[in-house]
């Protein structure tokens, strides 16, 4: 069973600048919404304090309000979470960093005076030194990640590859950050873990078209670069498509059923994975041939005193 | 054609089989369990199963087993019941030198337990808990120990006999003021010499001659190592206040202190708990007055104190205080170079070294006690009310005979094994100055979240499977239908090689496996894309098979080795909850590459490879 016919001759070499210019579109829009509208910075990143209770019955968010105030706080917000009867309490970093983990203590004892049964569900309190420190080791996380990724493509293909990788990375992460702006998402810690795994898998696509490209840059004499991109592509299609489409199915699971938490988490990849797929086949390979690759660049290193036959490389027992 | 050596098929089976066991501890389940660990975070005394025995056939509690390790025991009973039962009895019966704490007992089953199976422990985004973030103060630290050389050098100098006009501590470093040039040099010489710690050098002011002295780097170093292990010490010893079953404390990064609390709801106790203080005294013993007699009658010497030794019999101590916590610097454990025996080596400061020097120096032949003074926060109920105050507790860990005048260093001997000293040095440093504490990063997970999390993180783990072996049956029918045995075995792997390597499930970590079981099958699709290739350009079945599986490898290794370097620097970077998603990534990553290729094609050779012609592939 074919979901996409096998032997597709899709010009995709062909639609490199209107898939350019959709790319720049999107890379504007999501750097105009990470602009205008800024990231929503979870409490991983700003500190502060967070509480979320269950109340037997649905509570009255004035009353709730009424006993924080009481307790003296003044910029909190309280909202439901999920349910009626679930309710997030978020204090500012301020607070913390004024009254320590004993802010924890007292916001509770304020929420369970409207009603005692009050159950605790998550208490979250960040520390204002903490924030600054996972910011940065967040954004070192990726800058190590694309550094490592570009040194071993470089390796393994050529740097052309690599930098043509690399900068269809870089689309990526804006793209899914743009949207994470966009929909003003909680930006936490576990969505820069979904970031680096975006990377990885949009990563494993490009690899997937450069392998095959370098195979029948090898091995076929015929056709230029772009007509031989366009027939690794078009090789790959089927399988770009398959992967994704397992990867999708996971993570959409993961999305309805995985909970409230781990929702950002999910959002983010599969933004990512369908990015990522389209960035595979429409820029990484573009980048490359911008960049001027060759077959001479992905020619097999002439070892010393074997003749190198210009003919087909593959083996007898591969052939029709 | 297409043929399989039979040592790939043993390979096989060998991961095969050793997955299946590794991973099977995971199916069954806990059972409840009673606890017994020391309130001080000593080895425990094997004879304490018989102790426990004997309470459960006293309470008419049935055991199921009893687990000795040297930290803790645990009695697996029938029932929470039971459980509860033989807990309160337990408290009653063991007292205060021990914790008796509710546990779950992972219920594997013995033949298990003997190739050390085990399985994973759930973390605390899934079982509920609370976990702290504590950074030692390590400014307050080096201030404290600048203030200490200062008291040092004066009186150092005072000794020497050397005219001082100031010793201070100044932004960072110890400044001394001296009259003339003469009295410099001869400073410098004995501050030199009997304070290797510092740094010194010579500048002149207006009026005198001054010395700086700066504390040496790897003092300070060694400073922020100590502060950090005293106060892990004493964070070990209040937490087992707690009755906490599994706590977890560790050290982050030089200056931070992680503690995990798994099932602790009430925060704020453990919090009060947390920032309790301890000290220790050195006591000079009462020799003059017959503490027997003073126990039973009741009439205590008006200089004097009734206390009770670790062995019970009563102690008379002197009022008069001679050091105290604050003047200890360090206290270690080690043997005696002479004897050979078991003896701990205490460092003081300077003004507790004078006091002690002058004490020692009248008091050889008699005897010195060291009593361990702690705040335990107590609950306590007052017409209905609970009210929450502070009792001080006061033990008497130590008592040794002054052999000998001593101050600033001195050896505690004849203590009767190389545990009982460590259990000494452990109390003292536990009382002695640390570096202030503060939390800053608090995260509680009720146990409701917790359960919620389990259930939804499963149902998506099982949602998300099934959907794909649905999708690679359908679009590859025999094929896809290896592939699955594959993606299933694989994650049997994954849960074999977590519950192996002992690490902890997360939120983020079942995540790490949802997201593996929709990549792991792209190595297959990779192949079986490649074979259909082959069979388009007219190739055989077999060949195609060959093919097929050949060249599509150094793809799938090139695009794996790639997701593995997102997947290592997520895991050096990361901390706890995204580690977690950083190991399962990885793990399934490595497994994946095993069971795609190696796995699937020994059965799809098991399926085509015996036929002798092979006229289509179910592909």
């Amino acid at each position: 069973m074919d979901i996409i016919r096998n032997d597709t001759h899709i010009d995709f070499m062909g639609w490199r600048k209107i898939a350019l210019i959709f790319s720049a579109v999107l890379l504007l829009a999501s750097l105009g919404a990470l602009l205008a509208r800024g990231l929503n910075f979870g409490l991983d990143f700003t500190g502060g304090t967070l509480v979320e209770v269950s109340y037997p019955t649905a509570p009255e968010l004035n009353q709730i309000r009424q006993a924080l105030a009481d307790a003296g706080y003044e910029n909190f917000t309280v909202q439901t979470f999920g349910t009626a009867r679930e309710i997030v309490l978020r204090l500012p970093v301020e607070v913390a960093a004024e009254e320590g983990a004993d802010v924890t203590t007292a916001a509770l004892e304020a929420l369970q005076s409207v009603d005692p049964d009050v159950v605790v569900r998550r208490v979250e309190f960040v520390g204002p030194q903490i924030g600054e420190e996972l910011a940065n080791q967040g954004g070192l996380a990726m800058l190590y990640a694309l550094a490592g990724i570009l040194l071993y493509v470089s390796f393994r293909f050529q740097w052309r590859f690599a930098v043509g990788a690399v900068a269809a990375l870089v689309h990526d992460v804006i793209i899914v950050v743009g949207a994470l702006a966009l929909f003003q998402l909680s930006f936490a810690l576990t969505v820069v873990a979904a970031i680096l795994a975006v990377l990885g898998y949009s990563l494993n696509d490009t690899i997937v078209v450069y392998d095959r490209l370098r195979e029948n840059f090898r091995t076929r004499r015929k056709g230029s670069a772009v007509e031989l991109t366009n027939l690794s592509i078009n090789q790959m299609l089927s399988r770009t498509l398959m992967t994704s489409l397992t990867t999708l199915m996971v993570l959409i699971a993961l999305f309805y059923f995985g909970g409230e938490i781990i929702h950002a988490f999910a959002y983010t990849l599969i933004i990512g994975v369908v990015v990522g797929t389209y960035s595979s086949i429409f820029i990484a390979s573009t980048a490359a041939i911008v960049l001027g690759v060759s077959k001479q660049d992905l020619m097999p290193v002439v070892k010393e005193g074997a003749d190198q036959p210009d003919v087909e490389v593959l083996p007898e027992r591969f052939r029709n | 054609m297409n043929r399989y050596p039979r040592w790939k098929y043993l390979l096989l089976i060998v991961v095969l089989s050793v997955g299946a066991i590794y991973s099977l501890p995971n199916l069954f389940g806990d059972d409840p369990a009673v606890q017994v660990s020391s309130a001080r975070g000593f080895e425990l005394d094997p004879g304490i199963s018989a102790v426990v025995e004997q309470t459960a056939a006293d309470t008419g509690v049935e055991l199921k087993a009893i687990d000795l390790t040297a930290e803790r025991l645990l009695a697996r009973v029938r029932g929470s019941e039971a459980q509860l039962k033989l807990a309160d009895a337990l408290r009653d019966q063991l007292g205060d030198a021990y914790v008796v704490a509710l546990n779950l007992a992972p219920a594997t089953p013995a033949w298990l337990r003997v190739l050390s199976a085990r399985p994973m422990v759930l973390g605390l985004d899934l079982q509920g808990g609370v976990h702290f973030l504590m950074q030692v103060d390590m400014d307050t630290a080096r201030v404290q120990q600048n203030e200490r050389f200062v008291d040092d050098i004066r009186n150092l100098l005072r000794d020497e006999r050397i005219r001082y006009r100031s010793v201070r501590a100044e932004s960072g470093a110890i400044v001394a003021e001296l009259r003339t040039e003469e009295d410099r040099q001869t400073a410098l010489a004995e501050i030199g010499s009997q304070i290797p710690e510092l740094e010194l050098e010579s500048f002149d002011s207006s009026e005198t001659f001054d010395i700086r002295a700066r504390v040496r780097p790897e003092v300070i170093t060694e400073l922020q190592r100590t502060a950090l292990e005293q106060n892990i010490t004493t964070l070990r010893n209040r937490v087992n206040e707690l009755g906490v079953a599994e706590p977890a404390i560790q050290q982050q990064g030089s200056d931070r202190i992680v503690v995990q609390l798994p099932g602790v709801q009430d925060t704020a106790e453990a919090k009060r708990i947390l920032g309790a203080t301890a000290t220790l005294e050195y006591r000079a013993v009462d020799e003059q007055n017959d503490p027997y007699e003073a126990a039973r009658t009741g009439r205590v010497p008006p200089q004097s104190k009734l206390y009770t030794d670790r062995q019970g019999n009563p102690i008379l101590l002197s009022r008069r205080m001679i050091a105290s916590g604050d003047n200890l610097t360090s206290a270690a454990a080690g043997f005696d170079q002479q004897s050979g025996s078991p003896n701990v080596s205490v460092t003081l400061d300077a003004i507790g070294a004078r006091r002690m020097l002058e004490f020692t120096n009248e008091n050889v032949g008699n005897r010195m006690a060291v009593v361990f003074i702690e705040q335990r926060p107590v609950t306590r109920e007052v017409d209905g009310e609970q009210v929450r105050e502070s009792r001080r507790v006061e033990e008497v860990i130590s008592v040794a005979v002054v052999r000998e005048p001593f101050g600033r260093q001195f050896q505690t001997t004849g203590l009767d094994s190389a545990r009982g000293a460590s259990q000494l040095a452990l109390l003292l440093r536990a009382g002695a100055l640390a570096a202030p504490m503060e939390i800053i990063e608090e995260r509680t997970v009720g146990p409701s979240l917790g359960a919620d999390n389990i259930e939804q993180g499963f149902n998506s783990v099982i949602i998300g499977f099934c959907l794909v072996l649905v999708l690679m049956l359908v679009y590859y029918k025999v094929f896809g239908l290896v592939a699955n045995m594959a993606l299933t075995v694989n994650v049997v792997m994954i849960f074999a090689l977590l519950s192996m390597i002992g690490a902890t499930l997360t939120l983020p970590g079942i995540a790490g496996i949802v997201l593996t079981v929709g990549m792991a099958v792209d190595a297959n699709v990779l192949i079986f894309e490649r074979i259909k290739e082959e069979m388009r350009l007219g190739n055989s079945p077999l060949a195609s098979i060959r093919a097929g599986y050949e060249k599509a490898f150094s793809t799938i290794a090139d695009a794996n080795v790639t997701t593995l370097i997102a997947a290592l620097v997520l895991f050096m970077f990361g901390t706890g909850p995204v580690k977690g998603f950083a190991v399962t990534l990885s793990l399934g990553i490595v497994t994946s590459m095993f069971t795609a290729i190696f796995g699937t094609r020994a059965v799809v050779h098991l399926i085509y490879g015996r036929r002798k012609r092979v006229q289509s592939l179910s592909i």
